[in-house]
């Protein structure tokens, strides 16, 4: 089957197979191997990427599912040649260390961040349940994205009340 | 400790990251090679069975399908090794059946491979597989290490009788611990299981061989934490290929944690089968595969008494232990129960008698190896849970029992070391002070008023102590050699100064996580004054580096970065003889500092890029000095190093429902110095996840068919984000004495310390609430909590 996708910006045409998953698209096809694969049954999180901006599990998404879909994986992230400030916050924060799990962590959080700009601790727990990190104990994650928000809010005003919020 | 330019000591960020959070890191499986191939396995569904006919034809005769291979094919290839000889207690050697690359006859456990299929895609490879036709005749299985020692149990290899891979002892002879342990004032007895678990990295294990006909040439990726170890075993006792004509390389790996330190199976034959094809042949495996197929960790079935006098002073410990290796010996799984976790029962006091047996048993389960820790956390799990539940049984303060049993302290320099009575001789601790600073933490004074107040409440509030010590820095050669390992663990590590002064430095530890290429740059550009961006950390490929025995042990720093310390003294020494011919000073005059050569007590100087660039352009050179500057040096450590620390957890539970919560983690670990304290953070944080998943979430279950009832991830519950505490941490440093850096290692402390302490609140919560219960078998549930306050 044809394929019409838009990944990280460029668009792309493809025959292939109805079967084939869209990580397996990504990696093999694109050659976009920043997206990993953990366990195939969308417990994990490594695979996770942006599918019209939402974060989306690609293990258990067919290709020709994401026809006609845009599509964001970790290499485009960046825009403009500056890192997302969750990618510069993870490394501040000491939010990886073999970086396997990393990829789909920080796109499962940018979603996340887009629909709660200032979470507390518990909901960034709650919002990264379904991203499986076996090297850092998740601490440190936690504290990548609550500076990756703080971040976010100074280089977008918000309301004095609000910014006291994210410092908690 | 000391540092030129501040480097040593100081969180610098990793530049390890760049890669990863950028999408570009290079893990085994993002690589595809010209002419790639990919396999998939054929596994069996049985634990237990004999092979009868397998009917390839149909798969063969399926698209893309390249080649077909079973046990026959490779029957005369020998097994993968075991690389520690553990003797039976009367000397006779362990038993060591054959490790087949693919089963012949019988399969031992359930996933096992039986044939390995080779397509021209993934795709291809899986639906061949499923066409592989295999006739089994199921047998009686045994899984559990205690019933596999049983007359009558079914037998896993004709070869070792009643299932014994060997017995052993260690300690003070059994009759002494036993007339000490009839002196005690009180015997505190336990009977538990230390559950198997499963590592989960992450990243599935992953490789592609390839083989270059025109040079006769094997390269092997793969997902492994030694590289140089995999090379040696696979071409000197597996497949007997030249070991020079063989390059390994462990690009990025996404996790290890033991699990991949062992020469696999998979890892031969798909190297094997690339000559066989001639086409590089890539498996990844699928997580199902994870689960029953790498090396399981712990699985012990534990009996533990301690005694103690009228104090409270510990006078006698005896322990016996069933100790679970699965089907077949993984490489290193004989030490784990044995010298990694015998060795450790003196924990940190002066317990005079002590006596620990073990039996080592094969079953009809995936093989078990060293798993984070690996053996110490058995041990500690073992010790710290007696000294809780004596303190209880006792009526004494679990805390204060600790400081009445403590060693007291020595810095292994005037004072000397401690020499426990299972063979190790500790290097230098403050056992006390750890422990000491945890309470101030926890506020231990007000805690117990505040589970008073807690039970008034409908809470029980718990605290659960645990104060360990581990042997890192694995290892002295002639102290393992001695103890039956099958190899050196002295490091590699060589440093190379380029002619603009830049430095290139090659380790033979592998980083999948660590920080390597980070901390190591931060020692190399401390000790020789140079800016950290001007050091490069190369790792992992045996075609780059000279040798090297891997990550594993927490030995990275501690071994690994000994023996670049005595390269980097190698090229100070030798960049003094090249300075003092620029500034016509004798060598012995100079000093180095700050990254420049002075003649002590002038202003005379010359840079260390100056050096650099004559030693490599040696127009005005010294006679009878070789040109360059580059040394590789091989560290053998004098010891172990012995980190130690206090972990204190904080549960609570509801009274009606048994909801059990972890509300505080406080860990105090001393690692001896540190050069990167985020790094060191960072793995304390990772290792007490792992350590509270043992107790409250984690463990491998078997039925009685052998078969993994619990082999996904909607059934093996992984610790997530959303059910731990944020961890409360704090150092203390005592150095150790017999490395230059005054490093022991960080990797497994978490591990090791966690898992008892978080037990141990939850059983003294429940004693709190009047619910005299013993033990809780691990993973403590919320359910297993409600039911122990419903019977106690």
């Amino acid at each position: 089957m044809q394929i019409h996708v838009k990944v990280n910006g460029v668009e792309y045409k493809h025959d292939v197979e109805p079967r084939l998953l869209l990580v397996h698209y990504l990696r093999d096809v694109l050659r976009l191997t920043g997206t990993h694969i953990g366990c195939e049954t969308s417990i994990c999180g490594a695979c996770t990427v942006h599918v019209n901006g939402k974060a989306a599990k690609s293990c258990t998404l067919f290709a020709v599912q994401a026809d006609n879909c845009e599509i964001t994986t970790i290499e485009g992230l960046a825009q403009n040649g500056e890192l997302h400030p969750l990618q510069t916050s993870f490394k501040e924060m000491h939010g990886l260390q073999c970086g396997f799990c990393t990829p789909g962590v920080i796109m499962t959080a940018a979603d996340y961040l887009k629909q709660n700009p200032h979470p507390t601790e518990e909901e960034i727990r709650t919002a990264l349940e379904g991203n499986f990190c076996r090297c850092t104990g998740y601490q440190n994650i936690v504290k990548s994205v609550q500076l990756a928000a703080e971040k976010m809010s100074e280089s977008k005003p918000v309301t004095k009340e609000k910014k006291e919020e994210v410092v908690v | 400790m000391s540092t030129t330019n501040g480097l040593i000591g100081k969180s610098v960020k990793r530049v390890e990251d760049n890669r990863f959070i950028t999408g570009k890191g290079n893990y085994t499986d993002d690589i595809i090679l010209p002419g790639q191939t990919y396999a998939a396995f054929v596994r069996t569904p049985y634990a237990h069975a004999k092979i009868g006919s397998i009917d390839t034809a149909a798969a063969l005769a399926m698209p893309g399908v390249v080649a077909i291979y079973t046990g026959a094919d490779v029957a005369a290839i020998n097994g993968v090794p075991c690389g520690w000889q553990v003797n039976f207690k009367n000397g006779d050697t362990m038993k060591e059946p054959k490790h087949p690359l693919l089963a012949v006859g019988k399969v031992r456990y359930t996933g096992e491979a039986v044939a390995i299929v080779i397509a021209g895609t993934r795709e291809q490879a899986c639906d061949a597989a499923e066409a592989v036709q295999v006739e089994y005749e199921e047998l009686p299985v045994v899984v559990n290490a205690a019933e596999a020692v049983k007359p009558g149990a079914p037998q896993v290899h004709d070869e070792a009788p009643n299932n014994m891979c060997y017995d052993w002892e260690l300690g003070n002879p059994k009759a002494e611990v036993d007339q000490a342990m009839a002196t005690a004032a009180h015997v505190t007895m336990l009977e538990f299981v230390n559950q198997r678990m499963i590592p989960n990295a992450i990243e599935p294990r992953s490789y592609n061989a390839s083989y270059d006909a025109a040079n006769g040439r094997y390269t092997l990726y793969t997902s492994t934490q030694n590289p140089h170890l995999i090379r040696l075993l696979m071409s000197a006792f597996v497949l007997g290929i030249p070991e020079h004509k063989v390059r390994v390389v462990g690009p990025d790996v996404g996790g290890g944690f033991g699990s991949k330190i062992f020469h696999y199976t998979e890892e031969a034959l798909l190297t094997w089968a690339s000559h066989k094809i001639n086409r590089p042949v890539k498996w990844t495996a699928d997580r199902r595969e994870s689960f029953l197929t790498d090396a399981h960790g712990r699985d012990h079935i534990t009996k533990a008494e301690m005694g103690f006098d009228k104090e409270g002073k510990a006078v006698a410990l005896r322990v016996k232990t069933f100790a679970n290796l699965g089907a077949y010996l993984s490489t290193f799984s004989t030490c784990v129960p044995t010298y990694l976790h015998g060795t450790l029962l003196q924990g940190l006091y002066t317990t005079p008698k002590i006596n620990v047996d073990v039996t080592a048993v094969f079953t009809n389960t995936t093989p078990v190896d060293a798993y984070r820790g690996a053996g110490r956390p058995e041990a500690t799990y073992l010790l710290e849970r007696l000294m809780d539940l004596a303190a209880h049984e006792m009526g004494i303060d679990p805390a204060a029992l600790r400081f009445k049993n403590f060693i007291p302290p020595f810095d292994g320099v005037n004072q000397p070391g401690y020499q426990t009575q299972v063979a190790l001789q500790y290097d230098s601790g403050n056992y006390e002070g750890v422990l000491k600073k945890g309470l101030e933490m926890l506020g231990y004074e007000d805690f117990r008023k505040r589970q008073k107040e807690a039970a008034q409440n409908g809470k029980l509030l718990g605290v659960g102590f645990s104060t360990y010590i581990e042997a890192c820095g694995i290892a002295p050669s002639a102290v393992v050699g001695a103890l039956g390992a099958r190899a050196g663990l002295y490091e590699v590590g060589q440093v190379r100064v380029q002619p603009t002064g830049k430095v290139s430095v090659f380790t033979g530890t592998h980083s999948h996580g660590q920080g390597h290429e980070t901390t190591f740059a931060q020692v190399v550009a401390d000790k020789l004054g140079i800016a950290f961006e001007d050091v490069e950390v190369i790792h992992g490929d045996s075609d780059s580096v000279a040798f090297g025995m891997g990550t594993c042990g927490s030995r990275s720093i501690a071994v690994g970065g000994s023996a670049i310390m005595k390269s980097v003294e190698k090229i100070i020494e030798k960049g003094k003889k090249i300075a003092a011919h620029k500034l016509e000073a004798n060598a012995e005059d100079l000093e180095f500092a700050g990254g420049r050569f002075t003649v002590k007590g002038t202003n005379k100087s010359v840079s260390f890029a100056d050096v650099a660039l004559t030693a490599y352009v040696p127009h005005v050179y010294p006679k009878d000095l070789e040109p360059g500057l580059d040394f590789s040096s091989f560290y053998d450590p004098a010891n172990f190093t012995y980190p130690f620390g206090c972990h204190i957890a904080v549960v609570e539970v509801d009274k009606e429902t048994g909801t059990l919560a972890l509300r505080r983690f406080i860990a105090v670990d001393d690692v001896g110095n540190v050069i990167n304290p985020m790094i060191v953070e960072g793995q304390i944080h990772g290792g007490v996840v792992q350590g509270v998943g043992q107790a409250l979430f984690e463990g491998a279950e078997y039925d009685e068919n052998g078969q993994l009832t619990n082999g996904t991830y909607m059934d093996y519950c992984m610790p997530r984000a959303d059910n731990l505490p944020m961890i409360e941490t704090a150092g203390q440093v005592t150095p150790c004495p017999h490395n230059p850096l005054g490093v022991k290692g960080a990797g497994e402390a978490g591990t090791i310390g966690s898992t008892p302490a978080v037990v141990n609140a939850v059983i003294d919560a429940l004693w709190s609430g009047g619910h005299i219960v013993k033990d809780l078998r691990m993973p403590i549930t919320s359910e297993k909590v409600w039911r122990a306050m419903q019977t106690a």
